[in-house]
């Protein structure tokens, strides 16, 4: 009796080591039918075997920011060229930072042709593996990896940041307007620049509030800073600090709420934040400024499909190519008179008759200047 | 019939095969296959020379946690604060890497060193409040993991660089990584920091097993009271069994800082090497070699299922819930136990 039950418990786990190990035998032939039957569906779409993956730092690809506009890039280029998800484009989420390097491998040795690592946290992992595999083109956002086989991606943010602060200095009625970015950097001092540049552009005499909440992650310390800022009469805020934002809006909404008539604005960084700034019929979102990773991600995979694959360039994206923008979703607020002000200052960047600041240093030169 | 070792082999085994059945179920209901999913999951972690090492480059770090987790546990005491002592433990072995340069023989050690120093240290204040104010360690330990968290990005920030977010990168002189074990595994980060984990389980064991202050922690775990009557110095055993416990875990810190990563990225959350050590010392029984083991499975799970997603199609929360049933089952291990002993009681 008691050998019995000793017996079928043995079996039990014998039973499950053989299903694993069944697994382990199996694996080689499955994967090479999957991978003929992926090549396969992409030559009856019609077009060739091309095929591009991302990777996505630890935000996933629905962190409403640049990860999710970055896929969405991936699959309006999909949708245009036939390509399914699967077949032909996908993704790779990073968990953690050590995350990286794995997934990166594991797109290039599925013979991906073109690699996008989202977000300048890539840039050390994507660099390596870019060396270590000369065959394979990758693509960075947001910062710059020399290499033949790898093209940076970057967005001209002053730019947009100078219109949003030509709206925003038009919009504001007491003379006071503000700034909240995450952790204090180039990059984000990049928007700072070009914010208070555009606002000065418009009305000289205005004041601008800047305060860091040293964070990309903290919607409280984002509240708490609005709060204050709104408190000495600041009445429109850009914040350029990914969820720390997020406190940003709610401080605008819970002034809204107890105050229907409360002037107080937020201008929404990366994607448009219209969204996030409901509240009942309201909306304190004034408009925001248009990060567009997707149109860089799908102009650099129909590159590469196109064989004119931009290796060892560091593209920028500005006004010019439609990588920046303005939100114009909240019509209400950002009435006509801002947006004919923020189109003729467009023509006037574009034209090259107005060089924006990149930096606090350029700013002191531009402000001078005015 | 069963032996109690036979028993601690079999229990986890069993938590194992139903959390992948459990998973396997879970993949069914949402229509995805299974044998695919594990299938991706075991080339995931298996497949070629290049997961292979990735695998031993995660289950390292996780061997280092589960001592930690594990000793303090010998010694009745619950160490949750193993991430924040792996931060530190980063932080130092990153500082002293990066400060200046030295011949390897010295340079490495004593970034090593230095790691574990500083895990030990963070080890340490949970445990004197513990011992001499009866503090309870689970609440100073989940604190200092806070704190750790925040000091090392404000170090990173201002101290290990010029405002950056991550820290300068270390001497070639501090360096575990070696060109060797990255050839044989087709360029993965494996390092020789394995090396150091599989003799740190062997300490472990040596230490609890072979000397008498180890019997004296396990007493102190079994039970303090009878303890302190045998003449043993319970606060002595609570406070240097948090001390090593956080040197390993600070090990783990070094394994990353100078092994994987070579530098130190600003965290924006845990790394969670330091919890999921808590589930990797209960699946390995805490003892070295069960807790080697584990980390294996635990390493392997972790790697390969970044696999998933990419060949088989299978969402990565689904592989998260997948994960978290095994762990979920390893944890309920209890039952299992349980339904064992009443198997083995109708025989009789």
């Amino acid at each position: 009796m008691k050998k019995n039950h000793l017996f079928l418990v043995f079996s039990m786990l014998f039973a499950a080591v053989l299903l694993l190990a069944a697994c382990g035998t199996s694996d080689e032939n499955a994967n090479e039918q999957e991978d003929a039957g992926a090549s396969d569906e992409g030559t009856t779409e019609g077009t060739n075997d091309f095929s591009v993956a991302m990777v996505t730092d630890v935000g996933g690809v629905d962190d409403k920011s640049f990860n999710q506009s970055s896929w969405e890039g991936l699959k309006a280029f999909g949708a245009e060229n036939g390509l399914e998800k699967g077949a032909g484009y996908d993704y790779a989420q990073s968990e953690q930072d050590a995350d990286f390097m794995p997934n990166l491998n594991r797109l290039v040795k599925q013979d991906y042709n073109l690699i996008f690592g989202v977000g300048y946290k890539l840039a050390d992992a994507l660099g390596k593996v870019a060396k270590q595999n000369p065959d394979t083109n990758f693509a960075i956002i947001d910062s710059a990896v020399e290499g033949d086989n790898v093209a940076s991606l970057t967005f001209a943010e002053h730019q947009g940041s100078f219109l949003v602060g030509v709206a925003a200095a038009m919009k504001s009625e007491t003379g006071k307007i503000g700034f909240i970015g995450g952790e204090e950097s180039d990059l984000i001092k990049k928007f700072e620049a070009g914010y208070r540049a555009g606002a000065k552009s418009v009305n000289p005499d205005i004041e601008v509030e800047v305060d860091y909440a040293e964070s990309f992650a903290a919607p409280d310390k984002g509240k708490a800073i609005a709060a204050n800022m709104y408190n000495s009469d600041v009445d429109v805020i850009y914040h350029s600090s990914g969820a720390t934002g997020n406190g940003v809006f709610a401080q605008a909404k819970d002034i809204k709420n107890g105050d229907p008539d409360a002037n107080v604005w937020v201008i929404g960084v990366d994607r448009d934040q219209y969204d996030e700034g409901a509240i009942g019929d309201m909306n304190v979102t004034l408009t925001s400024m248009l990060k567009r990773v997707d149109v860089a991600v799908q102009t650099v995979a129909q590159q590469a499909l196109d064989g004119e694959f931009p290796g060892g360039e560091t593209l920028t994206f500005g006004l010019k190519q439609d990588g920046v923008g303005v939100a114009k979703t909240n019509e209400e607020a950002y009435t006509e008179e801002i947006g004919a002000a923020v189109e003729e200052w467009k023509q006037k960047i574009l034209d090259g008759e107005v060089t924006v600041p990149k930096t606090i240093d350029e700013l002191e030169t531009y402000l001078d200047e005015l | 019939m069963f032996t109690n070792r036979l028993f601690n082999i079999l229990v986890p085994l069993i938590s194992v095969f139903l959390g992948l059945l459990a998973g396997a179920i879970i993949m069914l209901a949402f229509g995805y296959n299974p044998i695919n999913g594990y299938q991706a999951l075991w080339n995931g972690a298996f497949g070629s020379g290049y997961f292979f090492g990735e695998t031993i480059r995660q289950v390292t770090p996780y061997i280092l946690t589960g001592l930690a987790v594990a000793f303090a546990f010998r010694s009745g005491l619950f160490n949750i604060g193993a991430e924040g002592q792996v931060i530190v433990g980063w932080v130092a072995a990153v500082w002293v890497g990066s400060s200046f340069e030295a011949p390897m023989i010295i340079h490495l050690p004593l970034a090593v060193l230095a790691a574990a120093f500083a895990g030990a240290l963070w080890g340490f204040l949970p445990g004197l409040l513990k011992a001499t104010k009866g503090v309870h360690e689970v609440i100073i330990t989940i604190m200092l993991n806070y704190i750790a968290l925040h000091v090392s990005n404000y170090m990173i920030r201002h101290v290990l660089s010029d405002g950056g977010d991550s820290s300068d990168p270390i001497a070639n002189s501090a360096s575990l990584a070696s060109d060797w074990l990255m050839q044989i595994t087709e360029y993965s980060r494996m390092h020789y920091g394995i090396l150091i984990a599989l003799f740190a389980a062997f300490i472990m064991w040596f230490i609890l097993e072979k000397t008498t202050a180890g019997y004296e922690f396990r007493a102190v775990g079994f039970n303090p009271d009878a303890s302190k009557y045998a003449g043993m110095n319970v606060k002595k055993n609570i406070i240097t069994s948090m001390i090593i416990s956080g040197a390993f875990a600070g090990l783990a810190g070094a394994m990353e800082g100078l092994g994987t990563f070579g530098y130190m990225p600003s965290h924006s959350a845990f790394t969670n090497l330091g919890f999921d050590g808590i589930a990797v010392a209960l699946l390995g029984g805490n003892t070295g070699l069960g807790i080697v083991i584990s980390a294996f499975l635990f390493g392997a799970l972790k790697v390969g299922a970044l696999n998933m997603p990419t060949t088989a199609g299978v969402p990565s929360e689904l592989v998260e819930i997948v994960i978290a049933l095994i762990i979920f089952f390893v944890a309920s291990s209890y039952i299992i136990r349980w339904a064992l002993l009443r198997l083995r009681k109708e025989e009789k």
